[in-house]
């Protein structure tokens, strides 16, 4: 047998004293890393096959394991660090392209972390949402030009197609297929008793959840999986693909192994075969063609549902979107470099693309500089992991935030980092029968409500703090901001001032 | 740092009085009336604005101009010469008085937008006067135009609202509508540009609260064409309701339901028609409403409009007495100009109370 | 009456309920020192077949047939719709074994039999095996 260079990273701790070898991790693990030994009479695990998702941890009834990061090294390199070694001896043993999932973990600045949110002192009272009315309803979409009246003078209330959110949050694109059933059920149900969105991705609706319409977005990516007119017809909004934050210039890949029956017939495609998404729409060259997209779609929907058209944020997102509000679209997402994905070449999802906040705040002045600011709404995602983020990017100028992993979390999903594999443990990544189950809708819609309405609950106590109650006053206010350790070009780009300023 | 470049958040006083029947009556009682509510203020900026006081020249505009300097003034007046036929021009009479110091150059010019300038222009005659007064509010260095109207004006200074009005020779004046303002901005000293009323064209409008949705509205405003030089939330509240009525025709009433807008709860519980009027403003006007505390007065040709913000967080009063109505933010402010004033009344959060002249034509 | 009721759809097979129901009848207030290298005899049971799982439990049937056979008076369903048993009283005859159709009865290991009575008279005073399922397949609730 060849050398095995590639180490494990973790190791698995036992307390065995506290092991009551109940088999919970045994049989919950789908990478099969700990087994029962009969004649020792303990708990074994293999740790190569470990990829830290946590479930055995969750699961276990007397608290007995914990999985820590092995401190096996290499010789210590600042240079070549133990990722980089391991990344070249993975490639040297199988010649392929590194695949990761998830968003982009490294450490490059998060410029939320260093925003700060203004409160209200003396000269202006702090309002308590727990007495006074505090409003986050939110709508989507262009804004008329003009106000017209009728012949008795009252004004005519017909306006370009919207969406109404009880809240500015909406849950972002995940196809069918890269994540399970239940998961999508999960999101629908939360959506529509939230008064929300979910995004059904470019995998097309199942059947089952064409009666969440109205708190769907259907998208339409350069795949085309499962487009029709019946599928456009069905959310209240569409989306069109172009970029995403993971994985800018790229389309997607959706293994066949995880094209079982229901996702095939969704997604009208045969079943085992492989998903591929094309980089670019091929019918989508240049802006002028984008424009023709749109008003396709929304010809073919009666121009009754406003249409998105999703971005990644890349080095000169500030013209494209600008292009964008031009072409026909009512409503632009940004998605930013870490933005999430079910599976994504490493290198590019770890160096292409830019930071959301910055790509924010560039598209909200760039819009508002060429006096086209009311033509579309902006919603942002990428990484927003709290309410405070929310605050910060509506502060920015955004209508509203698109959340995927966080929604992914909050279904139990720990971050692994793994989708790709198809076997996950929480039973959101995977079509694997005996995983799916692990996800009871009921349980996953009501975790996803649950920490929504705590996040609404949040953004109106700092609303609040800050003197405003209702969520329009916040949009675009970016003298609530401060930076914090930010250098004069970052503080220019993010359009704030200086804390102490 | 100078006013303008920071901003400047502050609280007030004021006042306003209006006969409805238009006849005109002089500005002592305004001063009287702002006077009262003297320690609401804190001596950084105090003004007034009256209306029908110009009827000799009631189809011009009158801008009122402060300079630093002869070298600003000079600038200035070559502009004015170039865009406008100007028919009167002179210094605004002051009185010297020890209480207001440092005072600029203050100089009131009658005018009419030059025919075949405003041709050129392509605009609309206001459009014309307003893209000229943010031309020289942020091109002319030292020059600022605080008044814009016809048959109004604006007096503003640095002070105590009563020795601005002396300073001003307020009395001298007779018009059928004034508001006062006292002023206490809570950071530094104040600037006579910073002063209230805020004006353009005929509206002004003096405010006593912080209003917490400022940066989204400067923002907003900056986009349709408004320069918002000041830095201060008058001012962009004046440029909201210029926007609103001017360009977007609406009228005062739908004005106060965009920026006190009801609440969602408010409007859930009005017939539909109604809802859908108001979720239409709201909605399309989302950048427009105003949070946090305000009492507000807006001056316009014909009337008065007072207005709260929508949980009423500052204090606003009103009380009349035959064919004149008062304004203030403080009842005695009334009394004392109109001791047995009748049905006085506090206008709830969000409601606009509007007051016209029964008849056009002052007399 | 609120009964515990099985959703196979959920079911993960993990077995957890049946240590939470050992723990929770053991009389013990720490899970290590209850079951730790025991053989667990709880009152529920994961079946598995085919990829299918689901726990059985006592029904606590309106009209129980394990009460009715019974010859020593041990099993009586209360007021409160709780089939119970008296330890004190069984015999050890298996009879109410027999007569389950769920099989539902089991023997204690100390001669008499052992029966779920919803944890209401253990530490857990609610169904331990509900409280610890970590798929929301296992409910307690009134049909």
């Amino acid at each position: 047998m060849a050398i095995n260079f590639v180490e494990p990273l973790y190791e698995i701790v036992r307390d065995q004293t506290r092991c009551i070898k109940c088999r919970v991790c045994e049989n919950q693990c789908a990478n099969e890393v700990h087994r029962y030994d009969k004649d020792l009479k303990v708990m074994l695990s293999d740790e190569t096959k470990c990829v830290n998702c946590h479930r055995c941890v969750a699961l276990c009834p007397t608290h007995a394991l914990k999985i820590v990061k092995s401190n096996n090294s290499f010789k210590e390199n600042a240079n070549w660090t133990q990722s980089s070694l391991l990344a070249i001896y993975q490639q040297a043993a199988t010649g392929g392209v590194l695949l990761s999932s998830m968003g982009n973990p490294e450490p490059q600045p998060v410029y939320w972390d260093k925003i700060l949110i203004n409160a209200s002192q003396v000269t202006n009272p702090p309002i308590d949402p727990l007495r006074e009315p505090m409003e986050t309803r939110t709508f989507l979409g262009a804004k008329p030009k003009d106000i017209e009246r009728d012949e008795n003078g009252e004004i005519k209330t017909k306006m370009p197609p919207q969406l109404e959110l009880s809240t500015p949050i909406m849950f972002s694109a995940m196809s069918y297929g890269s994540i399970s059933y239940n998961a999508h059920e999960s999101l629908a149900r939360a959506a529509t008793e939230l008064g929300i969105l979910y995004n059904t991705g470019e995998g097309g609706l199942h059947e089952d959840f064409y009666k969440y319409g109205a708190n769907t977005i259907v998208q339409v990516a350069s795949g085309r999986f499962g487009v029709s007119k019946d599928f456009l017809s069905a959310g209240a909004a569409i989306e069109i693909k172009m970029g995403q934050g993971a994985k800018p210039g790229i389309g997607g890949h959706l293994p066949g192994q995880k094209v079982v029956a229901d996702v095939s017939k969704t997604r009208m495609i045969p079943e085992g075969s492989d998903a591929i998404s094309p980089a670019p729409h091929h019918d989508i060259y240049s802006i002028e063609d984008l424009r023709q997209l749109v008003f396709s779609l929304k010809e073919a929907s009666d121009y009754k549902k406003p249409v998105i058209v999703k971005i990644a944020a890349v080095h000169n997102v500030a013209v494209i979107a600008s292009g964008v509000a031009r072409s026909g679209a009512d409503i632009i997402a940004i998605d930013g470099f870490r933005g999430g994905t079910g599976a994504a070449p490493t290198r590019i999802r770890d160096n292409v693309g830019i930071p959301i906040e910055l790509a924010l705040a560039a598209v909200d002045k760039r819009l508002r500089d060429e006096g086209i600011r009311d033509n579309v709404s902006i919603v942002v995602g990428g990484s927003i992991r709290s309410s405070a983020d929310v605050v910060k990017a509506i502060a920015l100028g955004a209508d509203a935030c698109y959340i995927a992993t966080g929604a992914l979390v909050a279904m139990g999903c720990h971050l692994c980092r793994s989708c790709h594999l198809g076997r996950c443990n929480w039973g959101i990544a995977t079509q694997r029968p005996d995983l799916t189950k692990r996800l009871n809708p009921e349980v996953g819609s009501q975790r996803l409500v649950n920490l929504i309405q705590a996040w609404t609950h949040e953004i109106k106590e700092m609303m609040g703090g800050m003197g405003i109650n209702s969520i329009e006053a916040l949009r675009g206010n970016r003298l609530m901001l401060r930076g914090i350790g930010l250098t004069e070009k970052e503080l220019e780009i993010l359009g704030i001032k200086h804390a102490g300023e | 740092m100078i006013e303008g470049e920071f901003r400047n958040p502050a609280g007030c006083a004021i006042a306003a009085m209006i006969n409805t029947s238009g006849n005109r009556f002089s500005g002592e009682d305004i001063i009287k009336s702002i006077a009262v509510m003297h320690d609401r203020s804190n001596g950084l900026g105090g003004g007034f604005a009256g209306y029908g006081i110009y009827p000799e020249y009631k189809d011009y505009y009158a801008f009122h101009i402060f300079y630093e300097d002869n070298i600003s003034k000079r600038a200035c007046e070559e502009y004015i010469e170039t865009y406008y036929d100007v028919v009167n021009l002179s210094k605004i009479p002051t009185r010297q008085i020890k209480e207001i110091t440092d005072a600029p150059l203050i100089w009131r010019y009658f005018v009419t937008p030059l025919k075949t300038k405003l041709d050129a222009a392509q605009l609309d005659e206001k459009e014309y006067i307003m893209r000229s007064v943010f031309h020289i509010n942020t091109q002319i260095k030292g020059a600022y135009i605080f008044s814009s109207g016809k048959n109004m004006g604006v007096f503003k200074a640095v002070g105590f609202p009563e020795d601005v009005g002396r300073f001003y020779r307020l009395e001298d004046y007779e018009g059928y509508s004034f508001t006062a303002h006292g002023r206490y901005p809570t950071n530094t000293p104040g600037w006579w540009g910073g002063a209230h009323p805020f004006s353009l064209l005929d509206l002004s409008v003096v405010h006593n609260g912080e209003i917490s949705s400022y940066d989204a509205n400067r923002r907003a405003m900056e986009m349709y064409g408004y320069k918002c030089t000041l830095l201060t939330d008058t001012e962009v509240i004046t440029y909201i309701i210029d926007y609103l009525t001017r360009r977007k025709h609406l009228s005062l009433e739908e004005v106060a339901s965009v920026i006190a807008a009801p609440f969602w709860e408010t409007i859930n519980r009005k017939s539909e028609k109604e809802k859908e009027r108001l979720t239409y403003l709201r909605n399309v006007f989302a950048s427009q409403l105003i949070t946090g505390p305000f009492s507000i007065i807006v001056g316009f040709d014909n009337g008065l409009m007072a207005l709260n913000d929508r949980l009423k967080l500052r204090s606003m009063v009103m009380a009349e007495k035959g064919d004149m109505k008062y304004i203030a933010s403080e009842e005695s402010a009334i009394r004392r100009i109109c001791p047995d004033a009748e049905n006085v009344y506090y206008p709830k959060g969000g409601e606009a109370v509007i007051i016209k002249v029964d008849n056009k034509e002052v007399q | 009456m609120k009964r515990v009721y099985v959703n196979e759809k959920w079911c993960l097979g993990c077995r957890l309920c049946e240590y939470n129901c050992a723990f929770a009848n053991s009389g013990m207030d720490d899970m290590v020192k209850a079951l730790k290298d025991v053989e667990i005899n709880p009152r529920i049971k994961v079946e598995k077949a085919n990829g299918i799982s689901f726990a059985v439990q006592c029904r606590h049937c309106k009209d129980p047939l394990c009460v009715k056979v019974c010859i020593a008076g041990a099993l009586h369903l209360d007021e409160d719709g709780v089939i119970r048993i008296n330890q004190d009283k069984c015999v050890g005859c298996h009879s109410c074994v027999m007569a389950c159709p769920y099989g539902a009865i089991m023997p204690s290991g100390h001669g008499v039999m052992q029966k779920c009575e919803l944890c209401l008279q253990n530490s857990s005073k609610e169904p331990a095996c509900v409280k610890g399922c970590p798929n929301k397949a296992i409910v307690y609730e009134e049909r």
